[in-house]
C-alpha cells in the first residue's frame, strides 16, 4: 500500500522564507490570515488527507463507482470521509464568510487541493467541482441565486457540476445542441444530453446543482449564442434558514463511463428532459461565465498534476531506499547487506531528482500564482488588482499544461523506479500514472492551453500580460546577479529568459503573418515559458534558503537539500529550455508541408 | 465544573528519533513537534465532558518554551476555552511540573485535572500521581472511561486482570490511557476561533517553584540493532538454543 505525508515543511518554507505571504494579512478582510494561521490550517488539512482520505485511494480504485437504474454508488468509505470533510468546514475553505465559508486565502486553498489530489485524486473531484459551481454563481448569479445556492455549496451539503460537453462538442462549444425554452414564470425548460460530467450523479450529497450550457431559441450560432443555467437535481424548497431538496427535476444519469483512471469519480452521461433551470448571468453570455468556472478549475487540475507527482515521488523514494539490488558502480555502498539500495545508482538519482525538482518548483509557482488570486480579490488598489489579474490570466494555461504534463511524466518515472512491481496494482504506482493521465486532457486539453497562451494571452492588450511576468523575473535577475552565492542560479535563468523573450517576439511576428506558425510553436513555447518560470522559482528558493532571517524561530529554515535540488534543476532540467527554443524557432513548415494523405504513406 | 488539562509539547510521534552524537539527549532541532498524544486524549475528554454539559470550562496549561503556544492553540482548536502558558526553558522534571501545576490548581480552582498518563518523550508517567499527592486529591490513572455524577467521578482503568472501576470524590486527578477516546479533527472554524481565544503567558518564576533538575542524565543511546533471526531444524534444537544461547529457560 502506498503512503502519503503532506509536504508541510515545503509549504512552511515557501510561506515564511520565499514569498511575502504575510502581505495577504494586510489586505482588507484578510486580517485574520497570517502565515501562522495558514500553517495551522494546513497542518490539520494534512492530518485529514493522510489519515482519512488517502487510505480510501487504492481500494476506491479497485472498487470504482457502480451505476444502477440512474443512481451511482461511490466506493466504500467515501460518504463518511465526505461528511467529515463537510463537518470540518473544508468544503468552504476559501468560500466567502457571508455564505458560510471560512474565507481563507486561496493560497491555502491551492495547497489543500494539492493534498487532496495526492491523497485521493478521485475523491477530490467532488469538492473540486462544487468549487467551480460556487465561483460561477458567485460571479454571475443573481442575489437570490447566491443566497440560495452558495451556502448549500460552501457547506458541502449540496454539490455542484459543470455540464459543458456533449457528444458532438468538447473543445468547440459553439456546436452544443442543448436547448433552453423560456417558461412563463421566468424559468427555463432545459432539454439535451451532456457527457463526461464528473460527479454528475452520486450518493454523497442530498442534492446536485448542475451548471449547464444551453442555447436559447433566439440564440445566434456559435459560441456567442451560449447561455448558462443552474439546474438542480431536486427542486430547492425552503427549510428554516436553509434549503432542502424537494421534488425531482427532469435530470437523470444515463450511464457512467468505464475509464482509465480516477475510477472512484463517476463520469456521467446526464440527460435533461424539460428540466427546470434558471439563467445565470446574461442571455448568450454563458461563455464568459463558463470561463470563470474553467479558470478556477484549470488551476485545480494543475494542482492534481502536482499532487500525483508528489505522492508518486514519496513512494518511489521509499522504495529506492529499501530495495536492495546489485551493487553501486564504484563498489559496495552497504557491504553488510546482501546488496545496495538502488538509490546508489546515478540513473535512479536522476529520476528521483527530476521529479523532486519539478514538485518543489511547481509548488512554489502555485503559491506565487495563488497569491495573485488573493490580491485580485482583496486588494482595493485597482492597479494592483489589475496586475494580479493579468499575471493570473497569463499563468493559468502555463500551470495547467505544464503541471499536468510534467505531473504525468513524474508519476510515470516514479513507477519506473519500482521495476516490475510498479506495474502491479497493490503497490499503487500504476494507479498514480492512470489517474494523472486525465489531467492532461480535461478542462481544456493541453494543446488548447498552448493555443490559449499563444493566441489569446500573448497578444492581449499589446503584450501587457507578458510584461507582468517578464518584469519581475528580469528585476530579480538584475538585482541578484552580483550576489556571489546566487550567481549560479540567476545567470542560467537570465539566459533562459532572454531566449523566451526572443522566442516570444518571433512567435508574435510569424503568427501575425501566418496563424499556423503560432499554432506550430505553441506547445513548445508553453514548455519554454514554464521552464523559465520554474527557473525563476528555483532561484528565489535558493535565495530563501541562503538568507539569514532573525525571526525564523527554532526551525532552521536552511536546508542544504533545497540548494542541491536547485543546482540539479539548473544543470539537468533547465537545459530543456534550449531545446524548446530551437523547436520554436524551427517554425511550422516541416509539419504543415506534409499533405494529409501522406501521413498514411 | 472547571477542568484543567495540562498538555506537553513533545517530538511528534511520527518522527524517527535520533540520538545526538554526544549522547547528551535526542535531536530536537529541525524536528516536528506536536502535542503529547495522551494529552490530546485528555483535551478531547474534557471537551466531551463540556459538550455533555458536565463541565463548564476547559482550561489548557503548558509548561515549556515559547513555541508551546502552538500546542495550546491546538488544544483550543479541539475545544479548550482558554490557555495558560508557563514559560520555562530547559528540562523540567515531573516533580517540578507537578509543583507548578499544584500552584496553577490553587489559582484556577478546578474540580478535575485530566492529563495524559505519560509523555511520549521521557515516558516518566509520574506527573499525575505526584500532582494528586501534592494536592491531597484522589487519583485515577490510566483511565479508559470517565463518567461524572453529581460530585463524583467514575473511572474505569485498564489493569492486568481486566477492568477496574474506581469512584472518586471531586476534586480529583485523572490520567488518560489510549483507549479513552479518539481525538477529533479540529474543524476549520474552530482552528480560526482558537487564534482568538485568551492565552495568558506567565514566567515560571512567578510560581516560586525550584525547577532545577534532581536527576543527572548520564547518557542516551540508540537501542541496539535487532539481530537477524535463525531458522531452527527441530523443537529439540529450539529448546537447546533457548536454554544455552539465549538463557531464557
Amino acid at each position: 500500500m502506498p503512503t502519503y505525508k503532506a509536504p508541510l515543511d515545503h509549504y512552511r518554507f515557501l510561506i515564511n522564507e520565499v514569498f511575502d505571504v504575510a502581505q495577504l494579512a494586510r489586505l482588507p478582510g484578510m486580517e485574520d490570515f497570517g502565515p501562522d494561521v495558514i500553517s495551522s490550517v494546513l497542518e490539520e488539512a494534512a492530518r485529514l488527507a493522510e489519515h482519512e482520505i488517502q487510505p480510501l485511494n487504492l481500494p476506491g480504485d479497485a472498487e470504482g463507482c457502480r451505476y444502477e437504474n440512474g443512481t451511482v454508488t461511490t466506493p466504500k468509505g467515501f460518504k463518511q470521509a465526505y461528511d467529515r470533510l463537510c463537518g470540518g468546514g473544508w468544503t468552504g475553505l476559501t468560500a466567502e464568510t457571508r455564505y458560510g465559508g471560512q474565507g481563507l486565502p486561496h493560497v491555502a486553498g491551492t495547497a489543500f487541493e494539492e493534498m487532496m489530489s495526492s491523497a485521493n485524486m478521485a475523491f477530490g473531484m467532488f469538492p473540486g467541482l462544487s468549487q467551480g459551481a460556487y465561483r460561477a454563481i458567485l460571479n454571475h448569479g443573481t442575489d437570490d441565486q447566491k443566497d440560495l445556492y452558495l451556502p448549500m455549496l460552501a457547506s458541502g451539503v449540496w454539490s455542484g457540476t459543470m455540464c459543458l460537453t456533449e457528444s458532438q462538442c468538447g473543445t468547440d462549444l459553439g456546436l452544443i445542441r442543448t436547448k433552453a425554452i423560456p417558461a412563463e414564470d421566468g424559468s427555463f425548460r432545459i432539454t439535451g444530453s451532456k457527457i463526461f460530467i464528473s460527479a454528475g450523479e452520486h450518493d454523497l450529497t442530498e442534492n446536485i446543482i448542475h451548471l449547464v450550457l444551453a442555447k436559447l431559441p433566439d440564440a445566434p450560432s456559435g459560441v456567442k449564442g451560449i447561455s448558462l443555467f443552474v439546474v438542480p437535481k431536486f427542486m430547492p424548497v425552503p427549510n428554516g434558514n436553509a434549503w432542502k431538496a424537494g421534488t425531482r427535476n427532469g435530470v437523470r444519469c444515463g450511464s457512467i463511463e468505464h475509464k482509465m483512471g480516477i475510477k472512484a469519480s463517476p463520469t456521467c452521461v446526464i440527460n435533461f428532459d424539460e428540466a427546470t433551470g434558471w439563467l445565470v448571468g446574461e442571455p448568450h453570455k454563458g461563455m464568459r461565465a463558463m470561463f470563470t468556472m474553467m479558470n478556477a478549475a484549470r488551476l485545480g487540475v494543475a494542482m492534481q498534476g502536482l499532487g500525483a507527482a508528489e505522492v508518486a515521488y514519496q513512494n518511489a523514494l521509499t522504495y529506492a531506499n529499501d530495495r536492495l539490488q546489485g551493487r553501486a558502480l564504484k563498489g559496495p555502498a552497504a557491504p553488510a547487506k546482501p546488496a545496495d539500495p538502488i538509490i546508489v545508482h546515478p540513473d535512479v538519482r536522476r529520476t528521483l531528482l527530476t521529479i523532486k525538482a519539478f514538485t518543489e518548483g511547481a509548488r512554489a509557482l502555485s503559491v506565487w500564482v495563488g497569491m495573485q488570486l488573493d490580491i485580485m480579490h482583496a486588494n482595493p488598489d485597482p492597479h494592483a488588482k489589475q496586475e494580479a489579474e493579468d499575471l493570473l490570466a497569463l499563468m493559468t494555461p502555463v500551470l495547467k499544461a505544464y503541471f499536468t504534463d510534467a505531473g504525468f511524466e513524474s508519476a510515470n518515472m516514479a513507477m519506473q523506479v519500482y521495476g516490475g512491481h510498479g506495474y502491479i496494482h497493490e503497490w499503487g504506482m500504476e494507479q498514480f500514472v492512470r489517474d494523472a493521465r486525465i489531467t492532461q486532457i480535461y478542462e481544456g486539453a493541453n494543446g488548447i492551453q498552448a493555443l490559449d497562451l499563444v493566441g489569446r494571452k500573448l497578444p492581449q492588450n499589446t503584450g501587457r500580460l507578458l510584461r507582468r511576468f517578464f518584469h519581475p523575473v528580469q528585476q530579480f535577475c538584475e538585482s541578484n546577479a552580483a550576489d556571489p552565492t546566487l550567481a549560479e542560479f540567476v545567470v542560467p535563468v537570465a539566459k533562459a529568459l532572454g531566449k523566451l523573450q526572443y522566442a516570444t517576439v518571433t512567435v508574435a511576428q510569424k503568427g501575425m503573418a501566418n496563424p499556423d506558425e503560432a499554432g506550430a510553436a505553441s506547445s513548445d513555447y508553453l514548455r519554454l515559458f514554464a521552464l523559465v518560470a520554474m527557473g525563476y522559482m528555483w532561484a528565489r528558493m535558493a535565495k530563501g534558503a541562503t538568507e539569514k532571517r532573525p525571526q525564523a524561530g527554532e526551525r532552521a529554515p536552511f536546508s542544504p537539500a533545497r540548494l542541491r535540488t536547485a543546482r540539479f534543476f539548473m544543470a539537468r532540467v533547465l537545459p530543456e529550455a534550449e531545446m524548446r527554443f530551437r523547436q520554436v524557432m524551427a517554425g511550422g513548415k516541416s509539419m504543415m508541408d506534409m499533405p494529409a494523405d501522406e501521413f498514411a504513406a | 465544573m472547571k477542568i484543567l488539562v495540562p498538555v506537553k509539547r513533545v517530538i511528534d510521534y511520527n518522527v524517527r528519533i535520533r540520538v545526538k552524537p554526544d549522547h547528551s539527549g535526542v535531536e530536537t532541532a529541525n524536528v516536528k513537534m506536536s502535542m503529547n498524544p495522551f494529552d490530546e486524549i485528555a483535551v478531547e475528554e474534557a471537551v466531551r465532558l463540556k459538550e455533555k454539559g458536565k463541565a463548564t470550562e476547559v482550561v489548557a496549561v503548558s509548561i515549556g518554551p515559547a513555541q508551546a503556544q502552538d500546542t495550546l492553540r491546538t488544544a483550543m482548536a479541539i475545544g479548550a476555552d482558554r490557555a495558560l502558558q508557563i514559560l520555562a526553558d530547559g528540562d523540567i522534571e515531573p516533580l517540578a511540573v507537578a509543583k507548578i501545576l499544584k500552584a496553577v490548581a490553587g489559582r484556577e480552582a478546578p474540580q478535575m485535572v485530566i492529563l495524559g498518563k505519560q509523555a511520549i518523550d521521557d515516558d516518566s508517567a509520574q506527573t499525575g500521581q505526584m500532582l494528586a499527592a501534592l494536592l491531597g486529591w484522589p487519583q485515577a490513572t490510566f483511565a479508559s472511561t470517565v463518567e461524572i455524577t453529581e460530585d463524583r467521578v467514575l473511572v474505569t482503568r485498564e489493569v492486568d486482570g481486566g477492568h477496574q472501576t474506581l469512584e472518586l470524590t471531586l476534586p480529583a486527578v485523572v490520567t488518560t490511557d489510549l483507549r479513552l477516546n479518539e481525538p477529533r479533527y479540529a474543524s476549520l472554524p474552530n482552528i480560526m476561533k482558537a487564534k482568538k481565544k485568551p492565552l495568558e503567558s506567565l514566567p515560571v518564576a512567578e510560581f516560586g517553584v525550584d525547577t532545577s533538575p534532581r536527576l543527572t542524565l548520564v547518557k542516551v543511546e540508540e537501542p541496539s540493532v535487532r539481530q537477524a533471526g535463525k531458522r531452527v531444524q527441530s523443537v529439540a534444537e529450539l529448546v537447546d538454543k533457548l536454554r544455552n544461547e539465549a538463557k531464557v529457560i
